[in-house]
């Protein structure tokens, strides 16, 4: 069973949200992405300072099988990345919430996030 | 709905990831891909190889008939169980296919084609076969294992009866035998030593268990490309396929041209190229850059145009991404990948990039 925390919220792309008392938002893969792609062996992170609307493609991660896309959930600057999967793709896979985060954004919009999936929702969706 | 071997319970049983490969339900891994491909570099793997095509060939034209339909030639076997890597061609010299031969006797040969191309290879065999006395019969009670790894060996002898396993052992390279219910050859597409087993279907999961008792690590196809790729060794659809002749698909080697008169099918053709040189090649490519190789990237050659990744992963032993690419004749050390619109250096190498645990490039 894929580990879906009650606290985050969701996209049907499979992202994660966890939105931060600043007005940023840290973005990574789920557990249920990180099991279907397998082992990840590259990430290619965005560049901080990069503008990025919802939707956008904004990263990349790569298993032994193939390449991926991530999407960005919200729009908003990309103030950080994790610069630590480039030594450790692995850890997407290991801690998909935790060390294996992939970007953080300051948010145009901090209510938009509102309007995301919850982890209810997004479990319910991979039960279909 | 998919074909499944013998073994898709077992598999099933032991939490494999199944997926579907060419028409067939298969293990992809079996919790992590990676891990898998470094238990066969260094101990001891097996895979289920069951899909594949196994065909028996017998009568008095068998001989004859492998001399015309194989581009090696099969007159280099001379003992009894030696095993044939070999492709065969189309008249226009495109490879229908490669495979495995055995040579058992004079009246008796076994080949092990692949699972993908398993009804054109029987419709091609059965129309050269026509014209020879030589009967066809495809093995499908037979499932197969792949034990791979510096210590398979020694685990799945443990595994036979005292007398079965040492002289199991005692196969060279190359060489296969029959013992008690198994059919046991020291083959394999890992580049690592170990056997492949031919094992009636009924008592494959037994095996199977026995095998997994012993320490040697169920390992899905996903560790299978990974490892074969990092042993340069073609994929037949991927890296070769009827378009391409063996010489631009670097099995050269494959292709017996002596002795001079034999008349194997593709002949006049391949002879042809070789004569001119064939425009392409199929190289070895070492990514530089961060980046992952895949099959379809286009390849920059300076001044000699463009050519194709075949296939590309990364590379768990080495670290990094290895591919195998397709690109004009002339081509040097050097050459660009394009890989999401950016174009990445590689360094054109000359396969295996790993070979019995030990990097090679």
């Amino acid at each position: 069973m894929s580990n879906v925390p009650g606290e985050l919220k969701y996209t049907k792309s499979h992202e994660w949200v966890r939105v931060e008392g600043d007005g940023t938002a840290v973005i990574g893969i789920t557990d249920h992405a990180q099991a279907a792609l397998g082992d990840l062996v590259f990430v290619e992170t965005p560049e901080v300072g990069a503008t990025l609307a919802a939707g956008d493609a904004c990263a990349v991660v790569e298993s032994v099988k193939a390449a991926s896309d991530v999407y960005s959930p919200l729009s908003g600057e990309v103030t950080e990345a994790n610069a630590g999967l480039a030594d450790a793709p692995e850890a997407v896979n290991q801690d998909p919430y935790g060390e294996g985060w992939i970007m953080r954004l300051k948010l145009d919009d901090p209510s938009a996030v509102d309007g995301m999936m919850s982890a209810a929702d997004y479990e319910s969706g991979l039960e279909d | 709905m998919a074909e499944r071997t013998p073994l898709y319970d077992i598999h099933v049983e032991m939490d494999a990831r199944i997926v579907d490969f060419g028409g067939w339900d298969m293990p992809l891994h079996y919790g992590s891909q990676i891990e898998e491909h470094h238990a066969v570099r260094r101990e001891a793997g097996m895979f289920d190889v069951s899909h594949m095509t196994i065909v028996d060939l017998h009568g008095p034209g068998a001989r004859a008939f492998l001399e015309r339909l194989l581009a090696n030639d099969i007159g280099k076997l001379k003992r009894s169980g030696k095993a044939l890597y070999t492709c065969m061609l189309t008249p226009e010299a495109g490879v229908i296919d490669d495979l495995i031969v055995y040579y058992l006797n004079d009246e008796f040969y076994r080949t092990v084609v692949n699972a993908a191309t398993r009804d054109k290879d029987l419709a091609w065999m059965s129309k050269v076969a026509a014209d020879f006395d030589v009967t066809l019969t495809e093995r499908d009670d037979l499932a197969m294992i792949a034990v791979q790894g510096p210590e398979a060996r020694a685990l799945a002898a443990g595994c036979m009866n005292p007398e079965h396993g040492d002289a199991a052992l005692a196969l060279p390279p190359f060489v296969g035998g029959e013992f008690g219910e198994l059919f046991v050859a020291r083959t394999g597409y890992t580049g690592e030593d170990g056997w492949e087993i031919l094992v009636p279907g009924e008592v494959a999961a037994r095996w199977w268990r026995a095998f997994a008792d012993a320490g040697i690590r169920p390992c899905g196809l996903g560790a299978r490309d990974t490892l074969r790729l990092e042993a340069g060794m073609n994929l037949y659809g991927t890296d070769m396929d009827e378009s391409t002749t063996p010489l631009e698909s670097s099995l050269g080697w494959t292709v017996a041209w002596e002795p001079g008169d034999r008349d194997f099918i593709g002949r006049d053709v391949l002879a042809a190229q070789r004569e001119a040189g064939a425009p392409r090649r199929l190289v070895g490519l070492l990514l530089e850059g961060r980046g992952v190789l895949r099959g379809h990237q286009t390849v920059h050659v300076e001044g000699l145009g463009e050519g194709e990744v075949t296939s590309g992963t990364f590379s768990p032993t080495l670290g990094r991404s290895i591919g195998l690419a397709r690109v004009p004749a002339g081509i040097g050390e050097r050459c660009q990948v394009e890989i999401r619109g950016k174009r990445l250096d590689a360094r054109v190498v000359r396969p295996p990039f790993v070979r019995n645990g030990k990097p090679r490039v």
